[in-house]
């Protein structure tokens, strides 16, 4: 941190300091240009885009397949949520079903990310305002996670494991039973996680009260996810416009009340309760014998042939060339396709020539509106209480920056 | 869904009259094309009126067709969680008119109008402090332009005798590889490389 001094007046003298971009706290490259009066804050300008891979533009010379692998990197804590929206575009431009079974394991390892990010997002919260088991006792729970990760998609983190029409393949039965198993087990270390936190005299301190946004405040900045429902607007879009098999499925959207930091962090802690009911739930399902059965539509142009048939077939084979050379063209259109991805509303909008690459694709991260409402947040809050408002906003800046 | 999105687009444009120029519903969404100068009305309209309720802007993004003598497609994105639904608003552009700022009626544009400046170099008017957001600092022209190369012009290094980050102009050992995926036999708009001569051929013989 480096700090210089700005006279404003004869008496009075205004601080400004860089919080950041190399801050533990400021969750990977944040810059904060912070203006104090003494130790309260006046003014915050954040400084991003020191992440800025320009993905969008990337996006429109690649094809549909090869694009997938960019959302990966846009929130890195829960990569598939992002896959999810981008292939739910390329399949409402194209007019592709996916087979049930295939909804059922994207709805699973999106359930997973929920709690790999709130995992992530919870404790390191802790650890902004002093605590350090809690990254420790949830690190050891997202490993595992991630282990299923790399058994489903060969990958821990950049799984490049849904399609367009599906996801790219089944699941093994035992990689199922063991899911089902880590569901069992992890209610219990979520306790401890929670005895630590919930009545922690000194994480009160530093997250009731702080914060806060009020009910008008959430939709004038364009708030979604979490920072919706600690507000207590009950509002979720898996399941106000549901999406995939989530109105199939039993899960209940805990919603906060006074809209601080510390309601914010009981809605995720609640949250992840419900996000293994939900996997819970797509476990057994999955491990039906009746529900066996494709995971990739099989009538749509993004599913490669099968091998087999390649061999005997020669329009297989010419298929198969030109989804991995061409690629596939996608009808002329546009589209807004939004999920609920753990840190809110996560949006693409696809516009399509006709051609092979998306023309446009914007990708709507949930955290850039949470952190362009970081002026009004932190305003009048003390200079320590500005990790504790970027803990709980939940930023990460591979989608902020992207 | 789609009969209350037509008596949704019905009822906006038939209030809005003098600002919609078109509407129409696609893939299950409903798209309403504005004038430019009627953005902030339409918006604060969109927000007020008790049939529509549209409180959230959920995003603000440029969309460049360089072919078009308008060039830039400004695309607003709402929701209205009272109401469940959601609409694109859209209005035309070019480089130079200024399209006029909403952040009055929803603080949330700013950081977006930002970004679109920044990607696009489109113009929002009286915007309190539109500069750039993403790209570095000190950074020369709009790279989501249709134009703008996708390497970009400049790269940069940490230069050991200076001991400072410097710019270079990029320089590529490999040309970036863009294929042509215009399949030949389906029909090719121009004359494929070798085809020319099957064609002379014909002529002679």
């Amino acid at each position: 941190m480096a700090d210089d001094m700005i006279e404003t007046g004869k008496s009075e003298r205004n601080f400004t300091i860089n919080f950041g971009p190399q801050h533990p706290a400021a969750h990977g490259v944040l810059r904060l240009v912070l203006e104090l009066d003494g130790e309260v804050v006046e003014r915050v300008d954040p400084h991003i885009g020191l992440l800025h891979r320009g993905t969008e533009k990337l996006l429109e010379h690649k094809t549909y397949l090869q694009g997938i692998g960019y959302f990966d990197r846009l929130d890195y804590v829960a990569p598939m949520n992002q896959e999810h929206a981008f292939c739910m575009a390329a399949e409402k431009l194209a007019g592709i079903t996916v087979p049930k079974r295939g909804e059922y394991v994207r709805v699973l390892y999106c359930e997973i990310g929920r709690v790999l990010n709130h995992l992530l997002n919870v404790t390191t919260q802790a650890m902004d305002v002093g605590a350090l088991t809690p990254p420790l006792w949830g690190f050891e729970e997202r490993e595992k996670l991630m282990v299923f990760y790399e058994r489903a998609s060969g990958s821990r983190m950049h799984a490049h494991y849904f399609r367009p029409g599906g996801v790219h393949q089944d699941l093994p039965m035992k990689l199922v039973e063991d899911i089902r198993a880590w569901c069992d087990q992890f209610p219990a270390k979520l306790d401890d996680i929670d005895s630590l936190l919930t009545e922690n005299r000194i994480f009160k301190q530093r997250n009731v009260d702080i914060g806060v946004v009020t009910k008008e405040d959430v939709l004038a900045w364009g708030f979604s996810g979490v920072m919706v429902r600690g507000s207590g607007l009950a509002w979720d879009l898996r399941r106000s416009q549901p999406y995939s098999v989530y109105d199939e499925l039993k899960f209940d959207i805990p919603v906060g009340k006074n809209g601080d930091c510390y309601d914010r962090y009981l809605c995720r802690m609640e949250e992840m309760r419900e996000s293994v009911k939900i996997m819970i739930q797509c476990c057994d399902w999955l491990m039906k014998d009746e529900n066996a059965g494709e995971v990739l539509a099989t009538d749509s142009k993004f599913s490669p042939p099968r091998r087999a048939e390649m061999k005997r077939s020669m329009e297989a084979l010419i298929q198969h060339f030109k989804l991995y050379t061409e690629g596939v063209r996608v009808e002329e259109g546009e589209v807004y396709v939004a999920v609920e991805a753990p840190k809110g509303e996560f949006g693409v909008y696809l516009v399509s020539d006709g051609s092979n690459k998306p023309y446009r694709l914007k990708i709507r991260a949930p955290g850039f509106a949470h952190l362009a409402a970081m002026d009004y947040m932190s305003k009048g809050h003390m200079l320590a209480d500005v990790s504790a408002i970027i803990g709980s906003l939940d930023v990460v800046f591979g989608e902020i920056d992207r | 869904m789609s009969e209350a999105l037509k008596l949704l687009g019905e009822h906006v444009a038939n209030a809005q009259d003098a600002a919609v120029t078109g509407w129409s519903i696609a893939n299950g969404e409903l798209t309403v094309e504005i004038h430019r100068d009627r953005i902030e009305s339409v918006l604060t309209w969109l927000r007020d009126d008790p049939a529509c309720r549209f409180t959230t802007l959920i995003d603000i993004c440029g969309v460049d067709y360089p072919q078009r003598a308008e060039r830039f497609e400004v695309v607003y994105h709402l929701l209205s969680m009272h109401q469940n639904h959601r609409i694109r608003v859209k209005l035309s552009t070019d480089e130079e008119t200024p399209v006029p700022t909403v952040i009055p009626v929803y603080p949330v544009a700013d950081w977006f109008e930002r970004e679109a400046f920044d990607m696009y170099g489109i113009v929002f008017a009286d915007h309190p402090d539109l500069r750039r957001l993403l790209t570095d600092y000190g950074f020369e022209g709009h790279p989501l332009r249709k134009d703008f190369p996708l390497t970009g012009y400049v790269e940069v290094r940490w230069d050991e005798e200076q001991k400072r980050v410097v710019y270079e102009p990029v320089e590529l050992v490999q040309e970036y590889r863009d294929f042509d995926f215009m399949s030949p036999w389906e029909g090719a708009k121009y004359i494929i490389p070798g085809d020319e001569k099957a064609q002379d051929g014909q002529k002679g013989g």
